[in-house]
């Protein structure tokens, strides 16, 4: 590990102050520190933001959006009532995460940051375009089981790990955010990019910016909600293939649809593809069968990946079954 | 002996220091000026260090310098290959001795600094450049040129043959013939192999976490050239081995090099990442297994040829097909090993070597038989069930094994096994019903112990072996206790330091059955001293008796004519103004030594432990992930000294069999021949959310013939046969039939 510098802000604006180059952000830690310890993130300084409490809360605004601050931790969301309540599909998915030593300690800004878990990243004796812009890419010959088959580039096949964001990609949430020019907020779509041909470059945040809450949409449909994840242990194991779905289903007609994979996606993929095939179909088996082809439409294997697309669109199938009813 | 303590289910005696963080291992001795070594692995597979430029890490405040092969003392190349007297994993590579790279993770300089984190920054500082050169990186495609060694690790025999096995399988009515493979595993241990080592003078001080303390402390010696009266080798703790910590590995003497260099205590723990290269693995395996029966299940040919692997810088062959030669009785027989050389880390036991990947091999290739036979596969094995070891001619010293398959049957259900494939289903899931044989060897060794009777009651035992976290302190007190009839809160078993009498080693399951007795026989001797003083004793009511009447009772000696007559120990030593009585005790007996020289009874049986591994699994019928739902497991072992600490044994070995079936996998980069699934996060081993509802049972028939107290080891057994019993189940529940471990979900996806 490099050495570095603590800061301990107590304000947003003294935190964003800080925030020059070289430094780092860390909230929970649980994915910034382990990188720390392999020499893949090296700041000259970190701004320790768990002091700033206006971060730490839930709060359901008038017209039904939730609110939620950075700095609430993945187990005090999971178990949230009201998001357990009208969320289901984002507790079920941050309680697939990690465990719960993890839970307690991740960040829901930290989560939506969170870095790939490509072996290959991880390793700094071996080339990587994420890491060492330009330096190649290993995985795309060498063990590629854990990487994605949606949203590669020539450049890196690395997968988005995270379970949350694969519901919040389903919700799509205001992210808001707070740097040295200001205040303002995007889709949760905007926040991660594709890697094309710069795949160091994983969001859209601008120099010194902070994540500063996310606000949920009332979006009621979401009590009728799933998240499923596939994977090669029960516990404390990434999605091989996992799938969030909302639906709005009046009279065995799907009325609306929100469907996000994860394992597969260099970012956290909604399908808007497949939700388009659902909208005013069926409810049922057939009709699901349709969107899990079409959410993996494109999709681009690799050597030891290849089952990932078959896998994704049976998991997606179950999930849909389970909200939609058959299942 | 009244009231025996040996075989009751008491609480670990160290349970509370461990769980309460009091346990002290290897790299958790405070020392004055304690320094932190880092090491630094090799990037590339084959080649030469061509530069090692240190000057920016020497630079950091607080690094007091950067060892390699251009400051290193030189070593003496060790002799001896035993594990048991100290093995060097890599007999022709000692550490830091050249520019030479036989593997990638090979250790090539340790960084050292007065804190951990310094050392750290150190050895990320320090540049090194390669001359790389073309490395041998797989087995497939070198099998062709594979040796075929005579024997292995103990000079076991690798090629064993009976009968004409070719001739019997050509001619066999009913024939199978599959290949079965295995991927490299690694141990992973919690505690990472770890050593503190401190100069005082010309003496050594070595904490190091070992299987084999008494090994250790030889090669130590052996390899920095120093009487070994100079060297004190000490591990009160071992946070688990699995094999890992058999051998030496370059942890311990380069702690040493590196105390001397800077000349501080030094402290050198391997980071996990580093425990997927410089600290042992199993070889990957290619099985091929041919069976040949009659059309009533007889056997009449098994043939089982394996391919492993292991380094350019040491041999050690996975044999694969040792438990094949002896587990049924068939006439013809042919068990073939070939070896190829790769540049990867050297392989070394792990967790029952051989028998753990030869028996999944082995018993899904009798699944695969039993169905093709039409016939069930508890009926297949009962009707090749061997009385007597076939390929030694001899008869078993104890075996129950028919009395494992029928409990374990009864157990799981196995009667409302439907014997169609993917026939059976529970709500969406599909079930099957797997079971397959385990077996073991029965290992026993010399073992010298001392025991230590003080004037104020207490005993205390000592010898050299060492507790790897499997419960060895727990049962030997209790063995103690009973000897001296203590209760064992008066017991204290020192072990782990070379200091003590020479102890077994943790290697082949054989601790208690060799350090027991001796543990036994030195307490029993310290009682006849005790009678002895007595009957010569005017003041002792034994006084003017035949010693050989006397017998320990209830903390003292007594009359086994007249119970009542006799005194405490307490009584008698402080009588007669003695602080302590001990007593030195060696049982040199040797299942594994040449057969001169050893008891009747040792030369002419054959020793094995027996089990059948009973597997319930739920199959999704879509997604193909297995969840294991029940796991039944019968163990012949001998006599049960501890119901908890056997319980915990077995257990631990079936969800290392269950890791190995399901998800456990070592990959090397294809192009580099560098781990790339090296830490816990990509090495999957099983977590609590993956463990079904355990049934363990014993047969517990002590073996009288093994040793006085009729144990035999059981660190090992649990493991073999389970992987086959889950592929078994898989194969039951799904009509799918995956060679390849581990089986993971898409190999059983369409």
């Amino acid at each position: 590990m490099y050495p570095f510098t603590l800061i301990r802000p107590e304000s947003p604006a003294a935190a964003i102050k800080n925030a020059t180059k070289g430094t780092k952000f860390i909230a929970g830690g649980t994915n910034l520190v382990d990188l720390m310890k392999l020499d893949i993130e090296t700041p000259t300084a970190l701004v320790d933001i768990n002091g700033l409490e206006a971060f730490n809360t839930i709060e359901t605004l008038p017209d039904g959006r939730i609110r939620v601050g950075a700095l609430v931790k993945n187990s005090a969301l999971a178990w949230h009532s009201e998001i357990a309540r009208r969320f289901p599909l984002l507790s079920q998915a941050l309680l697939s995460g990690a465990s719960p030593q993890l839970r307690n300690m991740a960040t829901t800004g930290g989560n939506m940051l969170q870095r790939t878990r490509c072996y290959y990243f991880y390793d700094p004796a071996f080339p990587c375009n994420k890491r060492v812009p330009g330096s190649g890419c290993p995985a795309i010959d060498g063990y590629n089981r854990n990487h994605a088959v949606l949203g590669t580039s020539e450049h890196c096949i690395a997968s988005h790990p995270s379970d949350m964001c694969v519901a919040l990609a389903a919700i799509d949430p205001r992210v808001m955010l707070h740097g040295p020019r200001g205040e303002r907020s995007i889709a949760f779509a905007e926040l991660h990019r594709l890697p094309g041909s710069t795949p160091h470059l994983e969001n859209t945040l601008l120099p010194g910016e902070l994540i500063t809450a996310i606000e949920l949409p009332s979006l009621p449909f979401a009590v009728h909600s799933h998240y499923l994840k596939v994977r090669d242990r029960a516990s404390y194991e990434f999605a091989l293939a996992s799938a969030a779905v909302a639906l709005d289903i009046q009279g065995g007609t799907i009325r609306a649809a929100r469907i996000a994979l994860g394992g597969v996606g260099t970012k956290p993929w909604r399908s808007k593809a497949a939700e388009k095939t659902l909208v005013g179909a069926a409810a049922g088996d057939a009709t699901y069968k349709i969107a899990a082809d079409a959410a993996l439409n494109g999709a681009i294997p690799h050597k030891h990946n290849a089952f990932k697309i078959e896998l994704a669109k049976r998991t997606l199938v179950r999930t849909l079954n389970i909200v939609g009813g058959n299942a | 002996m009244n009231n025996e303590i040996t075989g009751k289910p008491i609480d670990r005696v160290d349970g509370r220091l461990k769980i309460t963080g009091g346990a002290q291992y290897a790299a958790e001795f405070p020392m004055k000026d304690l320094a932190y070594g880092v090491a630094i692995t090799a990037t590339i597979a084959k080649g030469h260090i061509a530069s090692i430029d240190t000057r920016a890490a020497e630079k950091i405040p607080g690094v007091f310098g950067v060892l390699s092969y251009k400051n290193s003392m030189s070593l003496h190349f060790p002799q001896g290959g035993d594990p048991g007297s100290g093995k060097y994993a890599e007999k022709d590579l000692l550490p830091l001795q050249s520019d030479r790279i036989f593997y990638d993770g090979q250790m090539i300089a340790v960084a050292i600094a007065d804190t951990f984190e310094k050392a750290e920054y150190a050895a990320s500082l320090v540049a090194i450049t390669y001359e790389p050169e073309t490395a041998v990186l797989e087995i497939e495609p070198n099998a062709s040129n594979a040796r075929q060694p005579k024997t292995g690790l103990g000079n076991q025999p690798m090629q064993t043959k009976r009968g004409d096995a070719s001739t019997a399988l050509a001619n066999a009515p009913v024939t199978i013939d599959y290949t079965y493979t295995t991927p490299v595993y690694h141990h992973n241990a919690m505690e990472p192999h770890a050593t503190t080592a401190q100069w005082t003078g010309d003496e050594l001080l070595i904490y190091d976490s070992t299987q084999s303390v008494y090994g250790s402390h030889s090669l130590m010696a052996n390899m920095l050239g120093l009487e070994p009266e100079k060297v004190r080798l000490i591990a009160l703790y071992i946070g688990g081995g699995f094999g890992s910590k058999g051998f030496s590995w370059p942890n311990t003497v380069v702690a040493a090099m590196a105390s001397k260099l800077v000349g501080k205590p030094v402290q050198l723990a391997l980071a996990r990442q580093q425990m997927f290269t410089t600290a042992g693995r199993r070889s990957q395996t290619i099985q091929n297994v041919s069976l040949g029966a009659d059309r009533d299940g007889k056997l009449l040919s098994i043939r089982h040829a394996s391919i492993v692997e292991t380094s350019f810088v040491d041999e050690f062959i996975e044999p694969c097909g040792v438990a094949t030669t002896m587990l049924y009785a068939c006439p013809n027989l042919e068990v073939t090993h070939k070896v190829v050389n790769l540049n990867r880390g050297t392989p070394c036991p792990m967790r029952a070597p051989g028998e753990s990947v030869g028996t999944y091999a082995l018993e899904a290739a009798m699944d695969e038989l039993a169905v093709k036979l039409q016939m069930d596969p508890i009926a297949l094995r009962l009707a090749n069930y061997a009385d007597e070891d076939p390929q030694k001619k001899k008869p078993f010293s104890s075996k129950n094994l028919r009395e494992c398959y029928e409990q374990g049957a009864a157990a799981i259900g196995w009667k409302d096994r439907n014997v169609q494939p993917a026939s059976m289903r529970q709500g969406r899931y599909l079930v099957g019903y797997g079971m397959a044989t385990a077996t073991y060897p029965a290992n026993r060794s010399a073992s010298t112990a001392r025991a230590i009777l003080f004037a104020d009651g207490r005993a205390e035992i000592e010898c050299c072996t060492q507790d790897i976290g499997t419960g060895t302190y727990t049962i030997m007190t209790q063995i103690a206790a009973d000897a001296l009839s203590l209760p064992i809160t008066k017991v204290k078993v020192k072990l782990g330091d070379s200091d003590f009498p020479k102890g077994a080693n943790s290697g082949g399951s054989q601790v208690s059955a060799s350090v027991g007795p001796a543990i036994r026989a030195a307490a029993i001797d310290v009682v006849g001293k005790l009678a002895k003083l007595a009957v010569q004793d005017t003041g002792s009511p034994l006084h003017g008796l035949d010693e050989k009447t006397i017998q320990a009772n209830n903390s003292g000696i007594y009359s086994s004519a007249e119970p009542q007559r006799g005194e405490s120990f307490q009584a008698l030593l402080s009588r007669l103004r003695l602080d302590r009585i001990d007593a030195l005790a060696t049982t040199n007996v040797s299942t594994r030594a040449p057969e001169a020289g050893q008891p009747e009874a040792i030369r002419n049986y054959s020793f094995h432990s027996w089990g059948a591994q009973f597997i319930r699994v739920l199959v999704d019928p879509d997604l193909y992930t297995v969840k294991i739902d029940k796991a039944v497991s019968v163990m012949d072992i001998g006599k049960v000294l501890n119901q908890k600490t056997a319980t915990n044994q077995i257990m631990g070995g079936m969800i290392f069999g269950i890791g190995m079936a399901l998800m456990e996998s070592s990959v090397y980069d294809p192009a580099r021949g560098r781990v790339v699934t090296r830490d816990l996060a990509n090495y999957l081993v099983p977590v609590h959310a993956d463990m079904p509802v355990f049934d363990i049972r014993f047969i517990d028939r002590p073996d009288v013939l093994i040793s006085p107290i009729g144990a035999r080891g059981i660190g090992e057994i649990g493991i073999t046969g389970t992987a086959a019993a889950v592929a078994n189940a898989i194969y039951h529940a799904t009509g799918k039939r995956v060679r390849d471990l581990p089986i993971s979900l898409e190999k059983l996806m369409d």
